[in-house]
């Protein structure tokens, strides 16, 4: 006999499913073998109700039995245990095989609580737990018109989105006077009532069930114990869970007076070999029906077992969600039952949001939270609840409509246990100890965290907190943009400039290593063309440019590119509309409107670019750089010249700012827009540059920024004539383009500059550093000297010997296959490749097909 | 060793790629300069991780001794020599052998 460690777990839900893969980590000799109740392996029960918009459950698995294989890890489903012999250390399941223990792990979940209501077992009474259980619901849904969800908690109303998804009338009944009792107070409950019975749910509150008796115009009839009666053809029941603990009933573990497997800090129950976890565990008089703590628990059992004493003390039970569409979060202590606990509330009736925060006597910090129709501040107040963190001076500001000013939460005071990567769940705290433990750049925290590893979103975030880090151990932050320059992006701005250095040979040469990278040189390309403004694909720059800059026009996935000629201000005339449409329609384009005023013309073969642009570029187009790191669009309003509001002409100050600063290449884009009075229909302020329209001049606002983190401008001066506005921009785009990082868009920079606002005031307006002279100078070169590069492209022999698929024949990409959708092309997907092939004979070769997961490298 | 010839030494872009069909497959080709010192490489034009033929399209470049093109659509890096994806050692492009002869491309075939 082997004297491996043996590990059984009964139930292979999620937390089970967590546990194994945990003491696979920590316990990799051990022989693990699961035993799960239900007819498959974990799934993910949490995003279950995903099964109804179209996920097989093969997408909702957790695991596969080649993944239990290869994990070593023996598995049974359709296994349920039936008994526990403590002393033999055995357990046997229904189809009576046994099996040795030395290590017991129960984690047999809950069960749907059905109240013992009259008729309530008939065939189309549901509950909604696992994958057969929808397998059941979407049945009877598929034969009624008609459909009650008993029970008004979270998974209540998931499961009447369900049913309303599946085109029934939905009714939910609660027996309590609110919706969502547990997390939200009356004010919430209330709200959230509205806004669902507007989306089409019928909510009856207060409604005691008696009895579900059979009826004609519908299957049943709930009839209530106030006399009324509610018709419908199915029940579902959603009346609360209880703890699956049969097994600790009959075998003698010690149970919670209403029942749940009572454990330790170390997830023990009253036999010291057996574990309990997950939301059939009761620690500390408690049930966590949540997957979080459950996965708390598998990871302390998993480390008790291994030796370490990891404990488990509690967690956190707050919730965000989106239920029936609407956003609901519930932080803390929303009853505020705390002793003293004071209250604020701000209500929007006409849009239906409720937000209430709990703070304790003091005002000093948040005790508990609601929300109801906008969660935007969740996560905000949730650091404030979890880590104690000092409460504003308005406390109220953290819940009234986003005012200028108002607060966020200090990067710097972030609290250690804060998340900075949700994708893969690492806290600032993981952080700190990777860098303890020696990782001392972005890049090796990033390899021994995984942040920032998924969908790349908290990449600005986990930089700062690197840097922050690295300052406050007064290491010198290493600010190298990649290994081949050890100097940062102002550094080589710098030594560009001072030392004329006109090609990236040079620089290399005088200052780097190496050969470069896709870091270096189109940094490197940018710094040139905003310092010396030359033609970007003259010979020592064509290798520098990501493709994009390089062929002057942006990659699609399928290797085509998109066509966006310049439309200063949106403006555009008809005639200039029939061209872009002749152009469309000669080689098939496919068009679009964009976001930002003009119009993108989609599906361009490489070597179709340069006749394309000839004929765009005759018609009096230029490029709209939308490829470059430089200006993209200046949105504008129509302005005074038609609206009756407008003030100033806003569409001939957007043209002319538009004209000014096209071409001019910065470390990222730039985008402004210019209003015609304070309606502000252009949306200035979520722009680099915002020009509002005053009776008497221009309101200047800066560093906005829309798309992924959202930054109001600051207003930055008011009134000014046209030609100090132009002056300010001047300044500030240049002081911009000399000191920002690579790829910093101006609302990081601004946030980044130490002063911040007051300070980029003094240097713009006071010229406290006395550069502005130097500034406008440089701006004025970059001015003088602008080219339309498709116009020098498509005149230049040499360059246009580059826009070839092939230099050996003028055969096409045969992977660029369109087919139609709503009248206009689109790139075709893979199968319908496969399918294009075939009927046209064409060979290919086997292409490998695999999905390869990448890390997101940066959008752009 | 059989060569076969592909284009002219002056269809290459310094310290870039372009791209050439030999036979039914799309060969992306660079031509990288270390000082005066030229060499060539090639590789499959097909981005596997991208799936598309964009590979003669991305910057060149070099991550400590190995010299790497970065794909223009995720930006992976392939290996000039190996073809191997530095980021995911399960994905990897075919190379070929080339040379300049005579002022002409030429491909191992
Ligand atoms: C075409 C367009 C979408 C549309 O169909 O409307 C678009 C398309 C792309 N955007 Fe955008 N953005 C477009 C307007 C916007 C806007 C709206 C606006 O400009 O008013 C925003 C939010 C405003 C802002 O930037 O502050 C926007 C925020 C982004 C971002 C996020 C930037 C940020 O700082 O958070 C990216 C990613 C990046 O730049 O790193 C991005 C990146 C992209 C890229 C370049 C992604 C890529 O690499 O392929 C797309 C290029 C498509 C192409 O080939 O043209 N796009 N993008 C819009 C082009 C406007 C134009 O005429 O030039
Ligand atoms: C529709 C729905 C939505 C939810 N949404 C959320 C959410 O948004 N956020 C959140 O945190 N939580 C949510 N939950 C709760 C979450 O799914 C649970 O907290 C989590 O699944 C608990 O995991 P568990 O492993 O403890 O139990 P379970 O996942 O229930 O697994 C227990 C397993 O043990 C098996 N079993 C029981 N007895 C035996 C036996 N004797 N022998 C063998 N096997 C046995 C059962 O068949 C089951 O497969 C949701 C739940 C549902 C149903
Ligand atoms: S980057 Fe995203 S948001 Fe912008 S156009 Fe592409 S898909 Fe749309
Ligand atoms: S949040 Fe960090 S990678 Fe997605």
């Amino acid at each position: 006999m082997s004297n491996k460690m043996k590990i059984v777990i009964v139930g292979n839900g999620m937390v089970g499913h967590h546990f194994v893969e945990q003491i696979c980590q920590t316990m990799p000799d051990a022989v693990v073998t699961v035993l799960s109740g239900e007819p498959r392996l974990a799934y993910d029960r949490v995003h279950l109700s995903e099964y109804f918009s179209g996920k097989t459950a093969e997408e909702l698995a957790l695991t596969t039995p080649e993944n239990y294989e290869s994990l070593g890890v023996n598995f049974f489903t359709d296994a349920k245990v039936t008994h526990i012999d403590r002393a033999l250390k055995t357990v046997t399941t229904a189809s009576d095989e046994s099996f040795q223990y030395d290590k017991l792990i129960l984690a047999t979940g809950s069960y749907p609580f059905v109240p013992p209501i009259p008729g309530s077992d008939q065939e189309h009474c549901l509950v909604y737990r696992t994958i057969e259980d929808l397998e059941a619901i979407q049945n009877s849904a598929n034969q009624s018109k008609v459909g009650v969800v008993v029970g008004g908690g979270l998974l209540g109303l998931e499961a009447a989105n369900a049913l309303k998804e599946a085109g029934l009338e939905t009714h939910v009944v609660e027996f309590a006077p609110q919706l969502m009792g547990v997390q939200l107070d009356a004010g919430g409950g209330a709200q959230l009532k509205q806004k669902i019975e507007e989306l089409g749910v019928n909510v009856h509150t207060s409604k005691a069930t008696e009895v579900i008796a059979a009826s004609e115009a519908t299957r049943f009839e709930l009839r209530f114990k106030d006399g009324s009666t509610l018709g419908t053809d199915m029940v579902l029941f959603s009346a609360g869970i209880r703890p699956q603990d049969a097994l600790a009933r009959e075998f003698d573990l010690e149970l919670g007076e209403r029942g749940g497997i009572v454990i330790n800090n170390y997830c023990q129950t009253s036999d010291a070999d057996i574990y309990a976890i997950g939301e059939c565990a009761l620690w500390n008089k408690m049930i966590f029906g949540l997957v979080a703590p459950g996965y708390q628990m598998a990871r302390v059992a998993a480390s008790h077992i291994a030796g370490s004493d990891l404990a488990f003390t509690g967690a956190d039970m707050s919730t965000k969600l989106k239920l029936l569409g609407v956003d609901v979060g519930s932080i803390g202590d929303a009853h505020a039952r705390t002793p003293g606990a004071l209250t604020y509330v701000f209500q929007n009736q006409a849009k239906q949001v409720y937000k209430k925060i709990v703070v304790d006597a003091e005002q000093k910090h948040l005790l508990g939270a609601v929300l109801v129709g906008d969660c935007n501040e969740y996560d905000t107040l949730l650091q404030y609840a979890l880590n104690g963190i000092e409460l504003p001076e308005l406390p109220e500001s953290l819940i009234l409509p986003v005012a200028e000013g108002a607060p966020g939460l200090p990067a710097g005071s972030l609290p250690d246990t804060a998340t900075v990567c949700s994708c893969h769940n690492v806290a600032k705290s993981d952080i700190i100890e990777a860098m303890d433990a020696g990782a001392c750049d972005l890049g090796s925290v990033k390899s021994c965290t995984k942040a920032s590893t998924g969908c790349g979103g908290c990449a600005a975030l986990l930089k700062t907190v690197v840097e922050t880090e690295l300052e406050n151990r007064g290491v010198e932050v290493k600010k190298d943009i990649c290994e081949h320059f050890a100097y940062s992006r102002q550094e080589l701005y710098h030594i560009i400039r001072v030392e004329q250095i006109k090609t990236f040979e040079e620089l290399l040469d005088k200052h780097g290593k190496g050969l470069g990278c896709d870091i270096c040189k189109p940094t490197a390309a940018s710094i040139l063309a905003s310092t010396w403004n030359d033609y970007i694909l003259e010979k020592p720059h064509v290798g520098l440019q990501d493709t994009n800059d390089r062929y002057l026009a942006n990659m699609q996935k399928d290797g085509t590119y998109s066509v966006v000629p310049r439309i200063a201000g949106g403006e555009v005339t008809p005639d200039k509309l029939i061209v872009l449409g002749e152009v469309a329609k000669e080689y098939d384009l496919y068009c679009k409107i964009t976001g930002g005023q003009r119009i993108d013309l989609f599906g361009a073969r490489l070597e179709q670019l340069p006749e394309i642009w000839r004929k765009l570029v005759d018609a009096g187009f230029e490029t709209g750089h939308a490829y470059g790191k430089s200006l993209r669009t200046v949105k504008s309003c129509v302005g005074s010249t038609w609206c009756r509001y407008g003030v100033q002409d806003s569409v001939g100050t957007a043209i002319d700012i538009e004209g000014r600063y096209k071409g001019l290449r910065s470390p990222h884009k730039i985008k402004m827009a210019v209003s015609g009075c304070t309606r502000e229909c252009a949306e200035a302020q979520s722009k680099d540059v915002g020009v509002i329209a005053t009776e008497n001049g221009w309101n200047l606002y800066v560093c906005g920024n829309g798309g992924m983190k959202p930054r109001h401008a600051d207003l930055f001066a008011t009134d000014l004539d046209t030609e100090t506005l132009i002056k300010y921009i001047d300044r500030l785009l240049m002081f911009y383009v000399k000191t920002a990082d690579r790829l910093q868009r101006t609302s990081v920079w601004m946030e980044n500059l130490e002063g911040g606002l007051e300070y980029l005031q003094q240097v713009i307006i006071e010229d406290s550093l006395g550069i502005c002279d130097e500034l406008e100078q440089q701006m004025s070169h970059i001015v003088g000297t602008y080219q339309c590069e498709w116009k020098t492209t498509i005149e230049s022999p040499e360059a246009l010997k580059r826009f070839r698929q092939f230099v050996n024949s003028p055969d096409q990409d045969e992977n660029v296959v369109f087919v139609q959708e709503r009248t206009q092309i689109r790139p075709a997907t893979e199968t319908e490749k496969q399918e294009y092939w075939q009927a046209n004979k064409i060979q290919i070769e086997t292409i490998d097909t695999d999905v390869v997961e990448t890390e997101a490298l940066g959008v752009e | 060793m059989n060569w076969q010839t592909l284009c002219k030494s002056s269809d290459l872009i310094d310290n870039a790629g372009v791209c050439a069909k030999f036979n039914e497959e799309q060969v992306a080709l660079f031509s990288l300069f270390e000082g005066e010192q030229q060499t060539l490489f090639a590789l499959g034009n097909w981005d596997p991780i991208g799936k598309a033929n964009v590979l003669s399209r991305g910057v060149l470049g070099s991550i400590g001794e190995e010299f790497v093109v970065a794909s223009p659509l995720y930006k992976q890096h392939f290996s000039l020599l190996t073809g191997k994806c530095l980021e995911d050692e399960n994905v990897s492009v075919p190379v070929y052998q080339v040379r300049i002869q005579n002022d002409l491309v030429e491909i191992a075939a």
